[in-house]
């Protein structure tokens, strides 16, 4: 809906939906519209478009061993992902429920083409959804898939999800003033390499765990 | 014109980006350590993206009404509070911050 609001006046109505339908990535769109509102070229606002979106390549390489089926099909899975579905479809370990994350796809998709008609055609009449505080609903929400990340049941001494997590928080915070948007999270995923290093005293990886 | 190459461009790019991992390593299990790091990816990015919602402003740090609706969603979520309740609070809390500043 933001997106709409921002971009009607400068891309027209019109091409803002069809950008929102075709692209269907917040980051990408806001991205590339703080890149043209300040004056950048086209290649500029692309570069940094899909620089915002390159943390999708880690994120893709997470979900594909839960993935079933020929190519094709994992293909067309992969495209729909999205950061809300892959919150959404993770099942703690590095699984994936990939019916969940397909099934999630089509609910985002409609809310995000939606919300963005809503915002070109009703732009004044509604006026911004951070006056009711609606911007923090998706922290929260994030959060509330955090928690059981850092806090597993089936390996309780498993201190590295909050390390990586703080850490990845760390990161965030001081590359933001310095990176083009979308940087700082694709760089924040990198603190997921620790895992590289086997665990000190549990036997085997703590991520097969044998509950359902 | 060049804004429909752009939103080409950021399709393509897009879809790109988010089909190479499963089309190249779908239905595989990966050798262990490569295991480690893919059960710690979500959390890095999760937090992240926290972060991101909550601590930022375009390229500026910033704290405003939404750390304070953050903190009131961690506090419930804490409690045990169901996570649409804790999201309802800490949008009530943000929103009236907004208000009396």
């Amino acid at each position: 809906m933001s997106f709409g609001i921002l971009a009607a006046p400068l891309l027209g109505g019109i091409t803002s939906i069809v950008m929102s339908a075709v692209v269907w990535s917040g980051t990408a769109q806001f991205a590339a519209l703080s890149i043209l509102t300040s004056g950048g070229g086209m290649a500029l606002a692309a570069g940094a478009a899909l620089l915002a979106n390159t943390r999708f390549l880690p994120m893709g390489f997470a979900i594909a061993p839960s993935m079933t089926g020929g190519p094709l099909r994992r293909f067309f899975t992969g495209a729909v992902l999205a950061d809300a579905s892959f919150v959404i479809g993770h099942r703690g370990g590095g699984r994936f429920d990939i019916s969940a994350l397909a099934w999630a796809a089509p609910v985002q998709y409609v809310a995000w083409v939606g919300g963005t008609v809503v915002g070109v055609t009703g732009a004044s009449a509604i006026g911004d959804p951070s006056r009711w505080g609606l911007d923090v609903f998706f922290p929260v929400f994030y959060l509330s898939l955090l928690l059981p990340e850092l806090f597993p049941e089936h390996a309780p001494g498993n201190r590295r999800p909050i390390i990586v997590a703080v850490l990845a928080a760390v990161i965030t915070l001081v590359l933001t003033p310095i990176a083009p948007p979308g940087v700082p999270v694709l760089v924040a995923a990198a603190a997921a390499l620790i895992g590289l290093w086997a665990p000190r005293q549990s036997a085997g990886p703590s991520n097969i765990g044998g509950d359902a | 014109m060049r804004t429909w190459i752009l939103i080409i461009v950021l399709a393509a790019g897009t879809v790109l980006l988010k089909t190479i991992g499963p089309v190249l390593a779908g239905g595989r299990q990966p050798p262990a350590p490569l295991t480690r790091v893919i059960a710690l990816v979500a959390p890095a990015v999760i937090s992240a993206l926290i972060v991101t919602g909550t601590f930022t402003a375009g390229r500026h740090l910033v704290i405003d009404a939404r750390a304070a609706g953050l903190a009131v969603g961690a506090i419930a979520l804490w409690l045990r509070v169901p996570a649409v309740l804790a999201m309802i609070m800490a949008a009530i809390v943000c929103a009236l911050l907004r208000f009396a500043v």
